[in-house]
């Protein structure tokens, strides 16, 4: 079988996050902002490269949003081409990667970057179903991918 | 009547996601099911004595989706991701599984017995429906395959007191069911209106009334209408039809997971995803072809997540069960004020 997208544009890896001296202190209750949740979910690697999500710009910071004191988390993700058939997985390997991650207390939103990808709605709804994303998570076959891909997240 | 809603106790003891809860039919004891494959029964007691009466670990490989009991009592049947309906019952003593039902090509979302207990109906994300004839000696067949949806079927609830079925889809619609004059399924109805999931449906307590809950944070109200009706509803050749007189919404600001009509109380109840129960009430003097319900009770955060299901106790008035993906079990009491 062969590649949706067999050369795809790769982009710049981002500095890492300065440590400030506020961070090393645990006494500081901190909010969560889009740096955080961005390096909880650059590494994953993408389904079809040995490539990161952030090479590949699949996500980029400027498109998580959160308000911790709500409890919500918003993450928009570009798929490569607009027929990507790996969208769904790339999708649930960020929800599964946030969800294992972050309080439960919050509620995660992944959603594919409006105007980016042929079956916008149909994959948006899928990934909003919190039954078939559990159901996903049970299926051996499915969860295999999912952790390879999450691994060097 | 405004009222409060208060917890009466906080059942722990499953881990991971619960999903499902059923009020045995007199009322003294309670099912759920989760995420842990594990089924509980609950003895129920007022105030904070209600304890567990039984664990059922080994009827299911996946999550336990759904259960439900028998309107006898007899009987419980639960529903699993592994794609099987197990059917549970203590005829020897003590509980244990003696039928699994196989057949839907893969999770197995919602499971309902007839109010004469004499069908039983499923439904899977394979997009079916099934009619399960119950006989004797743990004896079930299947009556038919309904392939209505085009999508994920949700829930499967039967009217209270005649042989119609209804279902709820993730094709935003839900679809009735009846046996025409040659004894076969089919499907007599499609309530289309809602704008996402319809995870849920009740009926009132005649049966006259549905209520739906959707992934687009409405619920709503369907009206039966028989042939020739003073309204003037259209029926064309059917033998009724329901059609929507009240959209609630402004309230969920979440997916409304479940939704439950009290037949002692009228009251509708609510879990939704944004960790709140709330209760409605039909207005006094409100109109029965345009009624308005009124929000009467929202308990915020009644739960630390997402709130899957909440069921109305069927023999003590206003004492409700709800479950969350927070791995507890809560039974609530509605206090007049």
């Amino acid at each position: 079988m062969g590649l949706d997208n067999e050369n795809p544009t790769l982009f710049e890896k981002s500095e890492e996050r300065t440590v400030s001296e506020k961070d090393l202190d645990d006494n500081e209750a901190e909010e969560f902002d889009s740096r955080e949740i961005f390096d909880l979910i650059r590494g994953i690697t993408d389904p079809e490269h040995p490539l990161s999500l952030e090479e590949l710009r699949v996500v980029d910071q400027s498109l998580i949003e959160v308000e911790d004191s709500i409890n919500t988390v918003k993450v928009l993700f570009t798929p490569t081409i607009p027929h990507c058939s790996m969208a769904t997985l790339i999708g649930l390997s960020i929800k599964v990667r946030l969800l294992w991650c972050l309080p439960p207390r919050f509620k995660i939103s992944v959603t594919i970057t409006p105007g980016t990808h042929a079956s916008e709605h149909a994959i948006n709804k899928q990934l909003d179903d919190k039954e078939r994303v559990a159901a996903a998570l049970e299926n051996t076959h499915l969860s295999t991918v999912l952790n390879k891909c999450i691994s060097t997240a | 009547m405004t009222g409060k809603l208060k917890t009466i106790c906080s059942l722990k003891g499953h881990s991971g996601i619960v999903w499902n809860t059923s009020w045995h039919p007199k009322g003294q004891m309670l099912a759920s099911c989760g995420e842990d494959k594990t089924i509980r029964l609950w003895n129920y007691k007022d105030g904070d004595k209600s304890t567990l009466k039984c664990l059922l670990a080994d009827g299911h490989q996946r999550t336990v989706r759904a259960i439900a009991w028998s309107y006898c009592g007899q009987s419980l049947a639960s529903a699993s991701f592994d794609a099987t309906i197990a059917i549970w019952d203590n005829k020897s003593g003590q509980f244990e599984c003696n039928a699994t039902l196989e057949g839907h090509e893969n999770e197995v979302k919602s499971v309902a017995w007839s109010r004469s207990g004499s069908m039983l109906a499923t439904c899977s994300r394979d997009k079916s429906v099934w009619v399960w004839e119950v006989w004797e000696d743990n004896e079930y067949e299947c009556a038919a395959v309904l392939n209505a949806h085009s999508q994920d079927v949700k829930k499967v609830v039967w009217h209270p007191h005649e042989d119609i079925l209804a279902s709820a889809s993730y094709d935003n619609s839900v679809k009735l069911y009846m046996e025409d004059a040659d004894k076969e399924w089919t499907c007599v109805g499609t309530l289309s209106s809602h704008t996402s999931t319809v995870w849920s449906l009740a009926f009132d307590k005649t049966g006259d009334r549905l209520v739906t809950s959707s992934d687009d944070r409405t619920l709503k109200i369907w009206q039966k209408y028989l042939p020739g009706n003073p309204e003037g509803i259209s029926v064309k050749d059917a033998n009724f039809v329901y059609k929507c007189v009240c959209t609630i919404s402004g309230f969920h600001t979440r997916p409304i997971y479940d939704v439950t009509w009290c037949h002692l109380t009228d009251l509708i109840a609510t879990a939704c995803g944004d960790n709140s129960i709330r209760i409605f009430k039909e207005e006094d003097l409100s109109d029965c072809n345009q009624p308005s319900f009124s929000c009467v009770s929202h308990v915020s955060e009644a739960h630390l997540q997402d709130i899957n299901s909440v069921q109305w106790n069927p023999v003590v008035k206003g004492v409700l069960a709800s479950c969350s993906d927070d791995g507890l079990v809560k039974i609530w009491k509605m206090e007049s004020t």
